[in-house]
């Protein structure tokens, strides 16, 4: 299991960060971190709201 | 599983050119989701749209694509329709180009209940050309052409549709990211004009000028004015004051739908 952020894409919006509902994520500068990836509970939320196709979940 | 979007893209196209927080993207995914879904096949699909932010989606996506007059594009979804009934029409525009500009054309587009999925993005605002009010920019709020507060009442795009005689009708935010898909794959399911009013935010244009602090801000209003139409039953008018209705609003299916009518009308022309 990985969460994946295509820094290219990502445009610093905040709105996986707002919607994880386990805080695994977080701003570093203008682009997303992935700062507790063991708390992520494969709801998707990031990946689903991410406007930039810049987050993805890898659940295998 | 991450979703595989990029099987619906155009190489090489992203990032995309939509702002930082901008809903557009979000329903873009929406798209593919359901046109996946649907199985739609990329050489048998057409995507048309007028001018504006949410006419800019078409160029991201791998298939049959027109980009064309601000405002016309259901003009010109007609025609590939009329043309040629086997293929799937998909039309993306903004509340602007639909509903002021092209408001012409979408109400007949309605009223003829030709076959093909009108996605509208509603961000109250014309995003692209710098912030003008548009007809669904709410009573009061900021846009650049109204520095003192907007004076005009508002088109409602969903009953603006169902008064024109569109047969599926449905409406969610950005914030419903789930919903998107289920509701544009009901849409290019049914046979008649469908219209799926989505309603978006637009950070830069719209919401620095009236008092959102961030995206996330416009996102939360949005979670918070919707209302689901099976909840909307129970709930007493003052309660639904300043809300909107969002689910499928209207359907029916005993209209007959343009080009079937049009196929008998050739048929009967030959004598047939």
């Amino acid at each position: 299991m990985s969460i994946e952020v295509i820094e290219r894409y990502c445009k610093g919006c905040s709105i996986c960060v707002e919607f994880c509902p386990k805080n695994v994520l977080e701003m570093d500068g203008f682009i997303v971190k992935v700062a507790r990836p063991d708390d992520c509970i494969k709801c998707m939320q990031c990946e689903l709201r991410c406007p930039d196709f810049a987050i993805k979940v890898h659940t295998d | 599983m991450a979703y595989d979007y990029e099987k619906y893209l155009r190489p090489g196209k992203l990032p995309h050119i939509w702002c930082p927080g901008c809903g557009h993207g979000i329903a873009m995914k929406g798209l593919i989701r359901a046109i996946d879904t649907c199985g739609l096949e990329k050489n048998n699909t057409a995507i048309v749209s007028g001018i504006g932010c949410a006419s800019r989606l078409p160029g991201y996506m791998d298939f049959c694509t027109l980009h064309t007059a601000h405002g016309r594009a259901a003009a010109f979804a007609t025609g590939i329709k009329m043309a040629r009934p086997e293929m799937d029409v998909i039309v993306v525009g903004g509340d602007g180009d639909g509903t002021a500009i092209g408001g012409n054309h979408f109400i007949h587009a309605c009223r003829r209940n030709i076959n093909m999925t009108y996605i509208i993005l509603n961000n109250s605002i014309y995003g692209m050309t710098g912030g003008q009010f548009s007809p669904c920019t709410p009573t009061g709020a900021m846009a650049s052409t109204t520095p003192y507060g907007n004076p005009d009442p508002t088109f409602d795009i969903s009953k603006l549709a169902i008064g024109a005689g569109a047969t599926f009708v449905a409406r969610t935010t950005s914030f419903h990211a789930a919903q998107i898909d289920k509701l544009i794959a009901e849409g290019i399911k049914h046979k008649g004009m469908s219209i799926i009013e989505i309603l978006d935010d637009c950070p830069t244009t719209y919401g620095r000028r009236n008092k959102f602090r961030s995206v996330i801000d416009m996102m939360k209003r949005l979670k918070d004015i919707a209302v689901p139409v099976a909840a909307a039953g129970k709930m007493t008018a003052e309660q639904l004051e300043g809300k909107i209705l969002t689910g499928v609003l209207y359907k029916e299916e005993n209209k007959p739908e343009y080009c079937e009518q049009y196929a008998k009308l050739i048929a009967k022309a030959k004598g047939a």
